[in-house]
Order: structure tokens, then C-alpha cells, then sequence
């Protein structure tokens, strides 16, 4: 990991040579405030990792090196049943949340009353400022009114729920961004509704999409509150089993196995991106495979005249 | 538009695929079917061998369930939704699971193991003639200590607490009964005073214990502890024993004065749909040898007086964790005093904590 | 035609926001309004203007807006720094990434990292500083929210920078401005936008944290999120513990409020 973050130094100060024009800021210190950041940033993670090789069976002292738990990891099926699932929700609820946020941020843009438009990003963040615990208890409240059984389905659309408005929050900024002329030239054109949708809105606003995707999941994977209430019939995910531990003690397996889940991540973040570069590359264009960006919320008043 | 769709199908189809092999572990693993039973426990707080043991024995299929405290198990039993049929409460929610009707009395025909358990552990406060629950595990409060640093202490009385030389070395556990419960004893009040005006004498003692007080934590006092981050704590036998393992310098001990005994115990919820299940999972848990082995697996104290014979002389002729009647008599189960009386706990706790950030 | 497409949109939004948004505010304020013996009253509300609750309403102000400020302090520098790196996307996911990893799991390290024979400690005493108490102290609860918190504040700024336009800046130089100039009269008011938004999107969650300040903090720190969770899971008042939670979603409602028609103001005169 040191050597990643180093290359990031020295990417700075090679862009630095290249773009005169940035600025002639001290590059070495601002490699080594971004080096210290990174550093920070994965410390804990790191930590985790090293004592995930400790024989000595404890975050306290390191004995010896072993892969014991990573062994352990593989033979607890049970352990791996609830990480299939805990990824299949997130992959799940990131997508759907990010089909119903850029419906729901579309709509938003589409409504013409200031007050209305305020009110509906007002609801949109209630979820956002909720503490975990209220918002798990009320879903359980209401799946039970409902009377859908707890279990995967449960959890899915309790997911879905909390992450749609990180979703519009991260695609609004684009839409607004957006000329409107654009949208009726396509009209004029004589382009369907569904035409203006995929060929004009969806390919501005794919940056904001992928944005928005990305923070579901991060959502999605963080949480245990809702979960634990939501949850049943055999149903968990891996955060519930991590909190249920605590009680016995947390065993450095969860560390191998996070440490794993981490090196996987990594490997498909970075894969990604190399793949996209270069597809990028050969086709010219640049934009999609940016994290795209996340202007807020203020954008929206900003843009009213 | 095809870039976005294109990542979409792909996500769609990697979640699909990791539900299908998840689905397909489920099933290749157990005995799938109808005949189920469904285990809502503490992680980590069985042996897995002795699950797979008697999914071996009984043909029936054990589904296993976690949940990280009393409180909200009990919540999420009483909003419905559930089909629990074995849970493993504290002591003080068999009480309020009882006073609610959340629990199927157990027919203790079906239970003939139900003879190993040592008599002192039976016909208890929470559950007179053990109608709904079954000993599970047991063990007491405590303080646990580092003998090189607090020199010559030897905690056999709670008021050593409050000695000058300890400040800022003590940690105690995130829980109003206890907390509280450590003042009340120290004035030779019962832990379960509902009289305010000596409630109120309690909270007053333990401002006073206050500049000893490092923190107020939750289950990571064993790391804590284990880390020497700090020379006593006021702990669960069954934390202690967890933390001496990993740190063998430590010490417990039961204050003289008396102090907690606490039991998890098995139970049948209503929600439950395989109450026959249920009943042979509860016999087969009391039984002797599987007891031991659990034991072994968890290492809290077992109530199964037959299971001590399977269990290492190391293990049970520890009176620290094993101790005899004469320290027993002495130990007093916490009783659910309501929901008011809770909240009143709870608010004293909190100005204790408020107090303590002043001083 | 513009109506029935904007119907269209808003279907499954406002469905979500019917059955997820509306339907829980109003359980809240609905059991906000009983005692823990079940009884109608108003007396959770009198309660909670209690010199001990709203201490603790103060308190967790405070502790936000420390929080929010370190965090912009951190990120912002780090937002603009990363917009120079030649693979910038790729940082920036590298930059999320430690999020990804369970919250409880990374608190459990802070623990180690920060205890008396942490590793934190033996770098203190070998440069001669010696062994400090670190956990269980507010710069220790600050540092880790701070942690938890700045991929949402680095996100819209980085986003905000990313999107000015080089020629302002190039233009600026040019004309004379000095480094320092640039940055205040050009470049940070331009992403004034990315900066409330992460301003946002940390203050508001930061106003109801909970874990960390048992595990960090060591219940020194006591928020309003904590007595939430104590009045939900402990002492089973739901009452009381839902009328905070109405102060939260008012005091959010504020905020949103306050800091959005102020930025409208400022772009209106522009």
C-alpha cells in the first residue's frame, strides 16, 4: 500500500512538470500532505491486516505469522454464505436505488413550484439525518403492518430505502448543470421521449449515475442498525454477525476475511479503471468512467432565477 | 446510454449469480426441507460441531440467528415478523418476555436432562420451577485486576474501588443495573432497591467514584483489559475468563460483599412453529457430554453439574469462575423492575456519566 | 406533454418517499406524544427542554460543527490536490474505498492504534514526545469522526474543483494575482457550492453519532444520538427517545433551509 501512495506523490509533481500553468507551489510538500492523508486513511486498515497473520490469536500482541485464519475463513461456510448475501444486497439495492434516485432527481428538476422543489429535497434527506436505530425500528413497524416476512426481501427494500437519497443527491448537481435548450432541440428534432432519455439525459448525467452508485454501495456494506431489524429467517448479513460477535469477542477470522474482501475491491477498483482508460482511450471518449460529481443540494436554489 | 445499461447488466448479474451460489451453499450444507428449526443467539456462542451434531442425530435442519443484545432481540420479537424457536435471553428479559406472553412453556417430559443441572441454578427468581427457561450458561460480576500495578489490592471488598491511588484506572461496563448496582452494594443495599431516596445514595457514592472512572465501554472492555489500557475493571465472569486468556497476568474476584449472578438461559418464543424441535434441542444442549463440550467451545461457566466430570480439573476447580455455595448464597439475580423503574436507573446513570465529563 | 412526462419521474420517487420518508416521520411524531406508560401527553417535549437534555443538545452542536470544520480543513486540500494527480478517478475511488470496510472492525483498530502500547504511542515516545493518553479524550473522538466522515466532504469539493474551468485561473495568474488571490478570489468561491454541500453532508449525520462515542470516547462525549439509542434499546422509552428524534429532523430542516437560501442569495447577486 506505502508504494501506492508514494506513486501518487510522484504523480503530482510529474503532472506538476508538465502543467506549468498550475501554479509553482511547493509539489514536494503537496505530495507529502496527500502521502500523509492516504497514510492516515489506511492505517486502521492495515492495521487490521497485519494482525490478521498473528498466531497469537488477539489485536495485542503479535506472536508469529500464520494463514490459520484465512484457513478458517473458507472452512466456516456459514461465514461465507452471509458475505455471498451481504454482497448480493448491496449489489442489489445499489442498483435499484440508483434507477429510482435518477428517476426521483429528474422529477425534481421537472417540478416548477420553488416551494414544492424544497419541500421534496426537505423528505429527501430525512433518511439521511435519522439515526440508524430509528429509522431499522420504524421499517421493522412497518414491515410488520405490511405483513412481509422478514428476510432477504425485507432487508433488499430496506437498503433500496436509505439509499436512494445519497443517489439523487449525487445526480441532481448534474441535471441542473444541464441546458434545457438541449432537451428541446432533441424535441424539435423530433426525438421520442424515451430518445431524449437515453441518448441525451442518461449520457450527460452518467458521471453523477456512477457517483451515486458507488455511495449506495458504500451504504449498503456499512450498515447494521436497519439490518439487524429487518432481518430474519436465517437471513443475515456480515455486518450483523460482526456486531453479534462482539459479545464472545470478535476472532481475527473477520479480520481475514476483511482483509480479503478489502484486496478484492482493490483489485476490482483498479482493474476497472485500467480497463476503462483504455477503452476510453481507443473510442476518445473520456467521461464514463469518472466517479462523477456530487454538487448538492444547494444547486437546485442556485439555478432558480 | 450503453455504458451505463452495460454496467447495469453486469451488476444485475453478479448480484443474481452471488445469490444463486449463496442459495446453493444453503442447501448443499443442511438437511433442506420443512422439518427446520430456527436458533436466535449471541454470536459465536455455541459450538458448530455440536449444531452439525444434532442436524446429524435428529434430521432436522438448525437455522442459526445472531443478535448483539437483549434489548433488541426482544424488539424484534415483539414487532412480529419472526419465527424463532429457540432463543437464549439474559435473566432479567425472561422477565419481561414472561410478563408479556412472549414465551411457550416448556413440557419438561421432553426434557429428561433437565436432572443434570445443579440444583442451585434451578427455581430462580426470574423463572420459579423453570416453567419457560433452562440454565444455558452462568457466572457473576466481578472485579477483574493487574496485580503489578495496583500493588498489594486485592479488591475483596467493592469500597477498594474508591481507593485515592487508583485514578483514572478503572473501567467500567456500559449497563445502568450494573453501574448503579456497584453503589447500591458498596452501601449493603440489594440490586434491585426500588426505594429513590436510596437509589439517590448510590448515585451520590458513585460521583465520588468518578475521578477513578477511565471510561464507561461496551463489549470492547476484553480488548481493553486484555491491552492493560487500564489496571482494573468491573466485569461478567464470562468476559473475565475470555480476557485472562488472552492475558494471563489478571486476577478475578467476587467482592465479599456479595455481587450479580447472571444466567443466559434457553427458551421456546410463541413465534415458535417447531415446539417438538425445540424440545429435543433443549434436551440434547443438557445433555452431559454435549454440555461439556460447549463449555469447552465457550468458556463461560457451565450449570450442568454432570458436564463438570467431562471437563478438565483445571477448568472446574477454579472457585473464581466454579465457586461453591458459601460465595453463591451471597449472589443476588437481577429482577426486572419495569419500565419506570428502568428509566429511572437510566436517567441517574446518565447524570452520572454528565458528572463525570465535569470532573 | 411536460406535465405527463414530470408524472412519469416522479412516480416511483414519490412512492419511496411516501412509504420511507412520510409514513416513519409521522410513527415518530405519533410516539412522541405517548409516556413510557403509554399514555397520551405532551410531557416528553418538557422533558426535553431539561437543563440536562438540552445541555447535551449543545454539546452535540458543538461536537458537529468541530467536525465539520477539521473535516473541510483536511479535505479541501486533499479535494484539490487529488484534481492534479494524473489518474485523479482512480484516487478518488482509493479515497472511498476505507468506507467500505465494517465501521466497528475500524474502531476496534483505532483502539489498538490508539492505546497505551499502540503503535501511536511508541512513535510519540521514540521522537521523544512520550506516552500520552489518547483514546478515550475528545481530540480522539474528533480525529476518528473526522475519519469517518471526510470521503463526504472530499467527494463534492473534488467534484466542485474538477469542474472549474483552468482558464479562470490560468486567466487570473496572468493578470497579475498572486497564488493566494487566485485561490481566495477565484477557486473557493467557485466550489462554494461543493463546500456546503460536504458541509452538509457531514454536519447533519454528525449531529447523531452514536457508537463511536462509547467506543472512542468512552462515554465522555455524550450525544443526542446516544440517548436516542439508549431510549430505543435500553430503557424502551420511545417516547422520548422518537421527540429527539423530531428535533433532529427540525434541526435538519433548518439547516437545509438556512444555508441553501443564503447560497441562492449569493448567486443571484452574481
Amino acid at each position: 500500500m506505502r508504494g501506492k501512495v508514494k506513486k501518487a506523490g510522484s504523480e503530482i509533481e510529474s503532472t506538476r512538470s508538465q502543467a506549468p500553468n498550475s501554479g509553482k507551489g511547493p509539489g514536494a510538500v503537496a505530495a507529502l500532505y496527500l502521502v500523509v492523508v492516504f497514510i492516515v486513511l489506511y492505517a486502521p486498515i492495515l492495521y487490521l491486516a497485519y494482525y490478521s497473520f498473528n498466531s497469537g490469536g488477539s489485536m495485542h500482541s503479535f506472536e508469529g505469522f500464520t494463514l490459520e485464519w484465512y484457513g478458517e475463513v473458507f472452512q466456516d461456510t456459514r461465514l461465507v454464505i452471509i458475505l455471498l448475501n451481504t454482497l448480493a444486497i448491496a449489489l442489489f439495492s445499489a442498483a435499484i436505488s440508483t434507477v429510482i434516485g435518477v428517476a426521483g432527481a429528474i422529477a425534481i428538476t421537472h417540478v416548477k413550484s420553488r416551494q414544492f422543489r424544497g419541500a421534496l429535497l426537505t423528505l429527501n434527506n430525512v433518511l439521511i439525518v435519522s439515526p440508524d436505530v430509528i429509522i431499522g425500528a420504524s421499517f421493522l413497524i412497518l414491515f410488520a403492518a405490511m405483513g412481509l416476512k422478514l428476510g432477504f426481501a425485507s432487508v433488499l427494500i430496506s437498503h433500496v430505502a436509505f439509499s436512494v437519497p445519497i443517489v439523487v443527491l449525487m445526480v441532481l448537481p448534474k441535471l441542473q448543470e444541464m441546458s434545457p435548450t438541449l432537451i428541446y432541440v432533441a424535441r424539435d428534432l423530433g426525438a421520442t421521449r424515451w430518445d431524449v432519455l437515453s441518448k441525451v439525459i442518461v449520457p450527460y448525467i452518467a458521471p453523477g449515475i456512477f457517483a451515486g452508485f458507488f455511495m449506495a454501495l458504500t451504504y449498503s456494506l456499512d450498515d447494521f442498525a436497519v439490518t439487524f431489524f429487518v432481518t430474519g429467517n436465517g437471513f443475515s448479513t456480515l455486518s450483523v454477525e460482526i456486531y453479534s460477535r462482539a459479545r464472545q469477542g470478535i476472532t481475527l477470522t473477520i479480520n481475514a476475511l476483511s482483509t480479503l474482501i478489502f484486496l478484492v475491491t482493490l483489485v476490482l477498483a483498479i482493474g476497472y479503471y485500467a480497463l476503462n482508460a483504455r477503452t476510453n482511450r481507443i473510442d476518445g471518449a473520456g467521461g464514463a468512467g469518472r466517479a462523477g460529481r456530487a454538487g448538492g443540494l444547494g444547486r437546485v436554489e442556485a439555478s432558480e432565477s | 446510454m450503453k455504458k451505463v445499461m452495460q454496467a447495469f447488466i453486469v451488476v444485475m448479474a453478479a448480484a443474481f449469480a452471488l445469490v444463486g451460489t449463496s442459495s446453493y451453499l444453503n442447501s448443499s450444507n443442511g438437511y433442506s426441507g420443512a422439518d427446520a428449526l430456527t436458533v436466535y443467539n449471541w454470536g459465536d456462542y455455541i459450538d458448530p460441531e455440536l449444531v452439525s451434531k444434532f442436524e446429524r442425530e435428529t434430521g432436522i435442519r438448525v437455522v442459526y440467528e445472531t443478535f448483539d443484545s437483549n434489548e433488541a432481540m426482544l424488539t424484534k420479537i415483539a414487532h412480529g415478523g419472526t419465527s424463532f424457536d429457540i432463543v437464549i435471553p439474559s435473566d432479567y428479559a425472561i422477565n419481561k418476555m414472561k410478563a408479556e406472553g412472549m414465551l411457550v412453556p416448556l413440557d419438561h417430559s421432553k426434557i429428561p436432562n433437565l436432572k443434570y443441572i445443579d440444583s442451585r441454578f434451578l427455581d430462580l427468581p426470574f423463572d420459579y420451577g423453570n416453567e419457560y427457561s433452562v440454565p444455558y450458561f452462568w457466572g457473576t460480576m466481578g472485579i477483574i485486576y493487574n496485580p503489578e500495578i495496583v500493588e498489594g489490592r486485592d479488591f475483596t471488598s467493592w469500597s477498594a474501588l474508591w481507593d485515592e491511588g487508583l485514578g483514572g484506572e478503572i473501567l467500567l461496563v456500559d449497563s445502568a443495573r450494573e453501574v448503579i448496582g456497584i453503589g447500591l452494594v458498596s452501601l449493603g443495599y440489594s440490586l434491585n432497591e426500588t426505594d429513590t431516596g436510596h437509589l439517590q445514595e448510590a448515585h451520590g457514592k458513585l460521583c465520588e467514584l468518578a475521578p477513578n472512572v477511565k471510561a464507561i465501554v461496551g463489549d470492547e472492555i476484553k480488548m481493553l483489559l486484555a491491552n492493560e489500557e487500564a489496571a482494573v475493571g468491573v466485569v461478567w465472569s464470562g468476559d473475565a475468563a475470555i480476557i485472562m486468556d488472552e492475558n494471563d497476568k489478571l486476577d478475578y474476584v467476587i467482592p465479599s460483599e456479595g455481587s450479580m449472578v447472571w444466567f443466559d438461559n434457553i427458551v421456546i418464543p410463541t413465534t415458535a412453529r417447531n415446539v417438538e424441535g425445540a424440545h429435543l434441542f433443549i434436551n440434547f444442549m443438557l445433555d452431559p457430554e454435549n454440555a461439556a463440550q460447549n463449555t469447552e467451545y465457550v468458556a463461560y461457566s457451565t450449570p450442568n453439574a454432570a458436564a463438570l466430570e467431562y471437563l478438565p480439573e483445571e477448568i472446574t476447580g477454579d472457585a473464581r469462575f466454579y465457586p461453591g455455595p458459601d460465595v453463591t448464597d451471597n449472589l443476588e439475580v437481577l429482577i426486572n423492575l419495569g419500565k419506570r423503574m428502568l428509566g429511572y436507573y437510566n436517567e441517574l446513570f446518565l447524570e452520572f456519566k454528565m458528572h463525570r465529563r465535569r470532573a | 406533454m411536460q406535465y405527463r412526462t414530470r408524472n412519469m419521474y416522479l412516480m416511483p420517487y414519490a412512492a419511496w418517499i411516501a412509504l420511507f420518508v412520510i409514513a416513519p416521520i409521522a410513527l415518530i411524531a405519533y410516539y412522541s406524544m405517548f409516556d413510557i406508560d403509554g399514555a397520551l401527553t405532551l410531557a416528553n417535549y418538557r422533558r426535553f427542554f431539561t437543563p440536562v437534555y438540552l445541555s447535551m443538545a449543545v454539546r452535540s452542536f458543538w461536537y458537529a460543527f468541530l467536525i465539520t470544520m477539521f473535516s473541510l480543513l483536511v479535505a479541501y486540500p486533499t479535494a484539490y490536490l487529488l484534481t492534479k494527480t494524473r489518474h485523479k478517478q482512480l484516487w478518488l475511488v482509493l479515497i472511498i474505498m476505507p468506507s467500505w470496510m465494517n465501521l466497528l472492525l475500524k474502531a476496534y483498530a483505532f483502539i489498538g492504534m490508539f492505546g497505551t502500547y499502540g503503535p501511536v504511542n511508541a512513535l510519540l515516545s521514540a521522537v521523544g514526545i512520550g506516552t500520552r493518553q489518547i483514546l478515550f479524550t475528545e481530540f480522539s473522538f474528533i480525529f476518528v469522526a473526522v475519519y469517518i466522515f471526510i470521503p463526504f466532504m472530499i467527494l463534492p469539493i473534488f467534484n466542485a474543483l474538477d469542474e472549474l474551468n483552468p482558464s479562470l485561473v490560468a486567466a487570473a495568474r496572468d493578470l497579475g494575482a498572486s497564488g493566494w488571490d487566485t485561490f481566495r478570489r477565484v477557486v473557493f468561491p467557485l466550489t462554494i457550492s461543493g463546500v456546503k454541500s460536504g458541509c452538509r453532508a457531514v454536519f447533519i449525520p454528525a449531529l447523531s453519532l452514536f457508537m463511536i462515542t462509547r467506543l472512542i470516547a468512552g462515554n465522555r462525549v455524550i450525544t443526542l444520538g446516544t440517548a436516542i439509542e439508549q431510549h430505543f434499546l435500553v430503557t424502551q422509552d420511545w417516547g422520548m427517545g422518537s421527540t429527539i428524534a423530531v428535533f433532529l429532523v427540525i434541526a435538519m430542516g433548518l439547516i437545509m433551509a438556512l444555508t441553501g437560501s443564503g447560497e441562492g442569495g449569493k448567486q443571484h447577486a452574481r
